[in-house]
């Protein structure tokens, strides 16, 4: 994306030319983004074999990281064929309508010991809400792993209402929870 | 010796207990799983399964309590073969009421979906996540199941041919607060 690329190369340039490694490719193979939901007291994880993510994280300052992730709701895997198919429909995902779900960080704060926190904004289904996700960054081999999670209302989103909007059944919590590996950022382009 | 003329009171409970909730679980199978995917099919699937679990842990429970206290024995004068497939009987009644349930959790821990118990206690996932094998095993709980129908239906019917045609007092036995020795 060419406004996170010229974002990047305003970063690396702020941080000096001998700073610390700015980390922004992201490992496709080595990144996933699951999802915990709760139903009749069974937590049950799902995932989504399609994203896109950008992210801009530099370990020696971590408050102007950024990061966006968008996710191909169609492919979610709920675990049962039924629920991958209603969860497309009207009362949850709206997918005819509504395709992809959105979480943008705007603003990391260090919280100590390599965790941070990620706030930003969320839209789902045409409903854009304000969430804060807890990460944590660990460096191994030369990559950054982010490993953080988005707690999520769904109900505020408008996913699975109707006979689902009962809680006691499908909770109201949902946790989107995203494993990272980011690479360093390819030598600063011009 | 001092033969016992009846089940003791715990016995002729839990044995009850376990007849009631198979007799819940059953239809609530067979209904739930044509249902379309929805809240009270999500309900009716978590009740069978505490239910099932329930049934299981009472069987385990009458195991125990059997192997300490003697049932009586079988009425005097039974026939050899007769004697034979009331045993027989039993004990395939058991060793269903163990493997349906058995196999329904395995079922479950395959198709990746972990039993909570009443929706509180977890219980740990017996196998790991393997559809082609939950759906192997699905067809195994069915199969389970009818045998267990069978069974059960032939132990009800011979129940009441005891106490229809023979008259010997044998479903008496089973019948709470009905402990007194029936008049011979």
């Amino acid at each position: 994306m060419k406004t996170m690329t010229l974002l990047a190369a305003l970063l690396a340039l702020a941080a000096g030319p001998s700073q610390a490694t700015v980390f922004e490719s992201v490992v496709a193979e080595k990144s996933m983004v699951n999802f915990v939901a709760r139903q009749m007291g069974v937590s049950l994880e799902g995932g989504f074999k399609k994203f896109s993510v950008q992210v801009t994280f530099d370990p020696g300052k971590p408050e102007t990281g950024k990061a966006q992730i968008e996710i191909d709701l169609s492919s979610i895997d709920t675990g049962s064929s039924d629920a991958n198919d209603e969860v497309k429909g009207k009362a949850w995902f709206n997918l005819r309508d509504y395709p992809t779900a959105k979480f943008v960080a705007s603003g990391v704060k260090p919280l100590g010991a390599n965790r941070f926190e990620a706030s930003g904004k969320m839209t789902i289904k045409g409903k854009t809400r304000d969430v804060v996700a807890p990460f944590t960054t660990k460096v191994e081999a030369g990559a950054l792993l982010i490993d953080g999670s988005i707690p999520i209302l769904r109900l505020q989103y408008g996913v699975g209402d109707g006979v689902w909007a009962d809680t006691a059944t499908v909770a109201d919590e949902v946790q989107v929870r995203f494993h990272l590996t980011l690479t360093a950022a390819p030598s600063k382009k011009k | 010796m001092n033969q016992p003329t009846s089940y003791t009171r715990t016995a002729i409970l839990l044995h009850w207990l376990t007849a009631a909730a198979i007799l819940c679980a059953f239809p609530l199978g067979v209904y739930m799983h044509e249902l379309q995917l929805s809240p009270r099919k999500l309900q009716l699937y978590s009740y069978h399964k505490w239910i099932g679990i329930t049934v299981l842990l009472l069987v385990v429970v009458r195991l125990i309590w059997r192997s300490r206290h003697r049932p009586p024995p079988l009425p005097a004068g039974m026939p050899r073969c007769q004697q034979i497939t009331a045993h027989g009987m039993h004990h395939g009644l058991y060793l269903l009421m163990l493997a349906v349930p058995l196999s329904g959790w395995l079922m479950s821990s395959a198709f990746g979906i972990p039993v909570v118990w009443f929706g509180v206690i977890p219980l740990p996932d017996l196998i790991g996540k393997d559809k082609q094998l939950g759906e192997l095993l699905k067809e195994v709980h069915e199969s389970l199941n009818y045998t267990l129908l069978l069974l059960v239906l032939l132990h009800a019917a011979a129940a009441i041919q005891h106490h229809i045609f023979e008259r010997d007092g044998t479903l008496l036995r089973m019948l709470p607060f009905l402990k007194q020795e029936p008049k011979s």
